[in-house]
């Protein structure tokens, strides 16, 4: 079915983005309501286009509008369209919801900010590259608004660009980005190559006439991409880094919906994945990786920020590997990401509530028996707290389960390795997430004098309570009935297989909430029954080191990336220098050198010329004379 | 007389005359000796003219003594310009081109 007001979904926040950076100063001191307006007016087209999907029959529930034909070139065609399907119109709420509860939010955050209308501008165009990027028809498309996103995240991590390492983080974050969008690129390039068309609709259609080879290719290429915008291994460095940026783009952009870009690529295009054996592995085990990676690092971080971006990227592993468990996965991936993006941009407000009530102090060592100061902040992060890590009825209990027991149920040993690496990173979670909240709420207070903790105003506190309500309900809403399944189903072909199943998801349950109930044990022992001290302890082990190090991620690709690029290039510049203007250069000298020779012989005496011309005279003769001897 | 003497004369006259373009200084001399040059040319065009029979040397010889007759007007008014100018008429003082 077609529609024609799919594009104010994106024009919306575009034009707000758009009048708010054209109408500069002007604009300061309604830019901010405008910018949430904008976003406002995006999630009610949302909604109203939701409603009009609930409505229509099973089959026929995605909208198509065609905006106008792009490129034409031979039998090359792309049009501009926009495909609002089943499960882009849950993105499509995602982001336009928790965006506007999050620029609800920032009105009050960035109060005290001189640029917040700048801001407010960044946040209404991201919104608009995100909405196309997950409204786009074809690749090509998608790329477009792939690449709005990573200008968006780059704009907005260095907001506060006045401090150089903000900066820097904002550039780290957008070269790890490029290194993926390469990725995006070459396989939109090997699927034009081998299928002749880069459309989602042709793309599925004439995925079966490929080879395994072409589509292995294509799928590990997107796989790079999702990679490089999910901050997964081994692209996920610069997700620590782009805590520089204002919480609430942490919230949003970090957490809710830009960094699960890859994983929506990865869905949306099973069916490359399910014909490519090899790289839907990869994905599963890329994200297996990450999971465990993420929750490692989340153990040893002291910053609260840089706590919740490692659990950001430990849960979009679970996320990739939902997705990577092929038809039975995705749908559970999507609901993870769903419910991850209640309770992890609720936690991340929450996070920010914190500091905002704190002097901008980011130490949770520095934090402590906060819950008395403010009990809205406590309790909405309190309720993500139980979500993430899977507390029932908590969201988090049913997507993430859902994902360990579709892991363990694979079959075979992959089933065995990827399921142990998911109840391994459950059980991490619920330490971890039990130390930020012990460290930041409980306890006894750490903080100097200088602190005057108090509870957030009414607009910060407002978006963190309904974002809390969806870390309650979503998990049981989208499960009650299989309802968030069924509603995907034509999209990702779902099919319930409960045959041959190794563990029963009663089992896995148990499972997990043993291992959850022991992380959260451990961490009270440590945290809450111990003294925590205001420094972190230097005497420990070397694994916790290079925990708080990232796991020494930034030395690897410093020592394998960083520094033999550098030695080529100052390679180049030193062939560039000796070599090349070394050729340019001694052709000169030497045209100099030669002109300086010839130059003693003009000695502007003409007695010299006339001897010169005699001698020449005399050589003259002297030669015929020779020759008719 | 064998015309061969006239050829040696020549040759002399010739050599005095490059000798003194090469080692005099003072213009007026050098130019003198330029002509000296010129006419031991002239003196070998007549005698070659006079050995083959035929006046192509002839012409030649008249030919050079109207284009010499200018070039003396022409290079005594430029020597006596530089004489004006500079108060020498020595050929290695005029050698302004060479700064």
């Amino acid at each position: 079915m077609t529609s024609n007001s799919l594009v104010y979904l994106i024009a919306l926040p575009l034009f707000g983005a758009a009048v708010l950076l054209l109408s500069g100063r002007r604009s300061d001191r309604w830019g901010h309501i405008f910018g949430t307006l904008m976003s406002a007016g995006s999630f009610a087209v949302g909604v109203s286009l939701f409603l009009k999907m609930l409505g229509n029959p099973t089959g026929e529930r995605a909208l198509t509008q065609k905006l106008f034909s792009w490129i034409s070139v031979g039998s090359f065609q792309v049009d501009a369209g926009l495909l609002a399907d089943q499960l882009s119109i849950c993105f499509v709420l995602l982001i336009t919801g928790v965006g506007t509860l999050i620029h609800v939010y920032s009105i009050a955050y960035m109060s005290h900010d001189l640029d917040r209308r700048r801001f407010f501008a960044y946040l209404n165009f991201f919104i608009a590259a995100m909405l196309l990027l997950v409204l786009g028809d074809s690749y090509l498309n998608l790329y477009v608004g792939w690449e709005g996103v990573g200008l968006a995240s780059y704009l907005l991590i260095g907001f506060w660009n006045q401090k150089p390492t903000y900066a820097t983080a904002a550039k780290k974050a957008f070269v790890a980005n490029r290194v993926g969008d390469m990725g995006l690129s070459l396989a939109i390039m090997i699927a034009f190559a081998t299928l002749g068309t880069v459309s989602f609709q042709g793309v599925k259609e004439h995925a079966s006439q490929a080879s395994t080879g072409s589509l292995t290719a294509i799928g590990i290429m997107l796989l790079v991409a999702a990679t490089g915008k999910s901050a997964q291994f081994p692209l996920q460095a610069w997700l620590g880094d782009a805590m520089a940026g204002p919480t609430p783009v942490s919230a949003l952009i970090h957490a809710a919906t830009m960094v699960t870009a890859g994983v929506y690529l990865i869905t949306r295009s099973n069916f490359i994945f399910d014909l490519a054996p090899i790289a839907q592995l990869a994905v599963a085990i890329i994200g297996a990786i990450t999971l465990l990676f993420g929750a490692i690092i989340g153990m040893a971080k002291d910053d609260i920020k840089k706590a919740l971006a490692a659990s950001t990227m430990s849960q979009i592993g679970y996320m990739v590997l939902g997705a990577g468990l092929g038809p039975a996965g995705y749908a559970f991936a999507i609901m993870h990401l769903l419910t991850h993006g209640f309770f992890k941009a609720g936690m991340f407000l929450g996070a920010g509530s914190v500091m905002h009530g704190m002097n901008d102090e980011v130490n949770m060592r520095r934090y402590g028996g906060l819950r008395k100061f403010m009990p809205i902040t406590f309790a909405t992060f309190g309720l993500g707290y139980l979500a993430i890590i899977g507390v029932p009825p908590f969201a988090g209990f049913y997507s993430k389960d859902k994902i360990i027991e579709v892991a363990f149920n694979a079959g075979g040993f992959k089933g065995i390795a990827l399921g142990t690496a998911a109840l391994l990173g459950a059980m991490i979670t619920a330490f971890y997430m039990t130390r930020v909240v012990i460290l930041t709420f409980a306890g006894s207070k750490r903080w100097d004098d200088k602190a005057h903790p108090h509870e957030s105003p009414f607009l910060m506190w407002a978006p963190m309570v309904l974002l809390a309500l969806g870390s309650v309900a979503s998990g049981f809403f989208f499960t009650r009935g299989n309802s968030l399944r069924n509603w995907l189903a034509p999209v990702v072909e779902a099919t319930p297989s409960h045959e041959g199943e190794l563990l029963s998801p009663a089992v896995v349950s148990i499972l997990a909430l043993v291992l959850v109930a022991i992380g959260v044990g451990y961490a009270i022992i440590k945290y809450l029954l111990n003294e925590v001290p205001q420094v972190a302890p230097a005497d420990v082990t070397e694994f916790t080191k290079a925990a708080r190090k990232d796991l020494l991620q930034d030395n690897f690709n410093e020592a394998v990336f960083m520094r033999p690029g550098q030695s080529l290039t100052r390679g180049l510049q030193v062939a560039d220098t000796k070599l090349i203007d070394g050729a340019v250069h001694g052709i000169a000298r030497f045209a100099i050198g030669s002109g300086n020779l010839l130059r003693k012989t003009q000695t502007g005496f003409v007695r010299s010329y006339a001897m010169w011309i005699l001698a020449g005279a005399i050589a003259l003769v002297a030669t015929i004379w020779v020759v008719t001897l | 007389m064998n015309p061969a003497n006239y050829l040696y004369v020549s040759a002399l006259l010739f050599t005095i005359g490059a000798i003194g373009v090469v080692v005099r200084r003072n213009a007026i001399v050098v130019f003198m000796c330029v002509e000296l040059m010129l006419n031991a040319c002239n003196l070998a065009f007549v005698t070659f003219a006079r050995i083959n029979g035929n006046l192509d040397g002839q012409v030649v010889a008249f030919f050079t003594m109207v284009v010499a007759a200018c070039e003396v007007v022409v290079g005594l008014a430029i020597i006596v310009t530089i004489y004006r100018s500079r108060r020498s008429a020595s050929v290695d003082d005029a050698s302004l081109l060479k700064r």
